[in-house]
């Protein structure tokens, strides 16, 4: 599996722009130690125009390469945060209703398909507005939309695996409906919910990055988003601030949907390499 | 007659639909950290205790909870959204204003997206494993890593800043007074880039879909029964395969629909875009949230309307569903 994994190419290409942007996002305090609200140039230094200053300074003269590495700290933890948020809603959810089927299923599935009308990116905003921009309320609007399609996939594996024969063994041997539940039908169903996973890490990161884009970022926190939604109004004088950070947002959510296809090719042969949406 | 009791049951899902969305919303509000009063009132209401106090009145927000949520989504049924202090008018009437704009966006966007991600997914399917589809597939895999609001500011950057040849900026020329056919023409040229942008990411998305429905089908008897009967590729491909490869493709434009409106919020704030969506943007500055959430209300309306309108479209295009069910 694994080698099936390393063998596809773009996979590869994924782990490689990923792994450079976690380190950066690990190594921040250490590459650029005065954080990233720090003014230390003058405002508006172009690209490349004075050394050390790479990717130029913004409207206040702090400087846009500190903000592109501390904000990759805030894109990745709260990608994956939320991720898991997701995860821990959809799952439980999903396993319930296939397990169970009749009314709990009915009932999950309409709860499901209600929060699938709402238009999620609206209700993301609804949700920040209300509960008031921060770290937290943020990662929890993400993860309230997106569990959506994770309860349907655990539902739709769940009832294909409990019909097989080892699941009627286990039942015939005594166990409770639990137990054959969390032993014996979800771990067979975790290779689907990991490729999930990845691309919804993809997805959530965007999520955050438009939030942050619309003012609705935590107001402490430097994030990819924040600084092209505050380089808006310059964008005639002063292209490279929205730039850089979007080619950051582009590479990073590019890497995860590159190894969501790897992983789903290497977990997954058998399926044919449908479009992921 | 089938067709009938197929119609209500949807339009009955729709009302429920909302009335559920009406109660989130209700308690959204009380979700809201401080007093609900202040809340609805947003930023212009909170110095005023008197104004407070009748929206207290108003909302009844001193009787019980079950009193408050009733009256709340009794409001909502007979179209009353609220006021909005900030803007000085009914939120209906602001919503109002300014939905033909986001229709006409979205909508655009819509077919836009639909028809070049079908044509393009269809043009790579036909290559497959030749240059020409690496090349179209790295660019759907691009796109859809894009996120939409940086594409528009790309785009303003490029083709209104640099090369100068649309306007990237509002909805028509402001006091240049056309009507008739050239007031027309001056809206077309300013939907042009906000459009394709808010487009460009579904068009990815429908393109993918496309080529892998393509190539699924394609591998079916019936393909192979029309080959052998000595049809041409180009025929086989729009009359055999393309018919069934669709399917999909339209079913998952319709559960998208939702993302192609939120994504408006985002088109229409860079574009100044005078639709609900940059209403939204304005009213979560001024923290007005009587009108977020009956922007919110409403957009939900237009996913509603959007699942219909490609329910439509997969009855033109597969006559079977109709007969079926």
């Amino acid at each position: 599996m694994i080698r099936r994994f390393s063998k596809h190419k773009g996979a590869m290409i994924g782990v490689l722009i990923l792994a450079i942007v976690v380190a950066l996002a690990v190594f921040a305090p250490l590459l650029y130690p005065r954080g990233p609200w720090a003014m230390v140039q003058r405002p508006f230094l172009q690209p490349m125009a004075m050394e050390g200053f790479l990717l130029g300074t913004d409207t206040l003269g702090r400087d846009v390469a500190a903000g592109l590495v501390h904000g990759a700290r805030v894109s990745l933890l709260v990608g994956l945060v939320s991720t898991l948020v997701a995860l821990l809603i959809g799952v439980p959810l999903g396993a319930l209703a296939g397990f169970y089927g009749a009314w709990v299923d009915e009932g999950a599935m309409r709860f499901t398909e209600f929060f699938q009308t709402i238009p999620n990116f609206a209700l993301a905003i609804v949700l920040v507005a209300i509960l008031e921009p921060s770290l937290t309320s943020i990662t929890l609007a993400i993860a309230i939309v997106s569990w959506p399609p994770v309860a349907r996939l655990v539902r739709a594996e769940v009832m294909a695996v409990k019909s097989r024969e080892y699941v009627d063994a286990a039942r015939l041997s005594g166990l409770s409906n639990r137990r054959i539940l969390i032993e014996q039908v979800l771990p067979n169903t975790v290779s689907p919910i990991i490729v999930l996973a990845s691309l919804m890490v993809a997805t959530a990161i965007l999520l955050e990055s438009s939030l942050s884009f619309l003012g609705l970022g935590d107001p402490n926190i430097m994030s990819w988003g924040y600084m092209i939604g505050a380089a808006r109004t310059v964008i005639r004088s002063a292209w490279w601030l929205s730039f850089f950070p979007g080619v950051a947002i582009v590479l990073t959510v590019l890497a995860l949907n590159l190894i969501g296809e790897g992983l789903n090719d290497a977990l997954n042969p058998h399926l044919s390499r449908k479009g992921h949406a | 007659m089938a067709a009938l009791t197929q119609v209500f049951g949807r339009l009955l899902k729709a009302v429920l639909t909302l009335l559920a969305i009406a109660v989130l919303n209700f308690f959204l509000v009380h979700a809201a950290p401080g007093d609900p009063a202040v809340v609805l009132a947003g930023e212009a209401g909170a110095a005023d205790e008197q104004m407070i106090a009748q929206l207290r009145a108003r909302f009844g927000l001193d009787q019980p909870f079950h009193v408050q949520l009733w009256t709340y989504v009794s409001n909502v049924l007979t179209l009353d959204l609220g006021y909005s202090f900030r803007q000085g008018a009914p939120v209906l009437d602001l919503i109002l204003d300014r939905l033909p704009a986001t229709l006409l966006l979205t909508l655009s966007a819509f077919v836009i997206s639909l028809t070049f991600g079908i044509a393009l997914g269809v043009a790579a399917s036909a290559r497959v494993g030749k240059v020409s589809d690496s090349i179209l597939t790295t660019f759907a895999l691009l796109f859809y890593a894009t996120p939409l609001y940086w594409a528009a500011l790309m785009a303003v950057l490029v083709f209104s800043v640099q090369l100068g040849w649309l306007p990237g900026f509002g909805y028509e020329t402001v006091g240049a007074d056309y009507s008739g056919l050239a007031r027309v023409l001056d809206i077309l040229k300013h939907l042009i880039l906000p459009a394709a942008t808010l487009g460009l990411f579904f068009m990815a998305v429908y393109m993918r879909m496309t080529r892998a429905s393509m190539l699924e089908v394609s591998q079916m008897d019936f393909v192979r029964t029309a080959k052998a009967k000595g049809l041409s590729g180009p025929v086989i491909r729009r009359r055999h395969i393309l018919r069934n490869a669709i399917l999909p493709v339209v079913t998952l434009a319709g559960l998208q629909a939702g993302q192609l409106i939120g994504g408006a919020v985002l088109t229409e704030t860079v574009f100044a875009w005078p639709g609900i969506g940059r209403l939204m943007f304005e009213s979560l500055a001024a923290r007005d949230y009587n009108t977020i959430l009956g922007v919110f209300l409403v957009s939900a309306a237009m996913v509603i309307f959007f699942n219909i309108l490609t329910d439509v479209i997969y009855r033109l295009v597969d006559p079977r569903i109709g007969a079926r069910t």
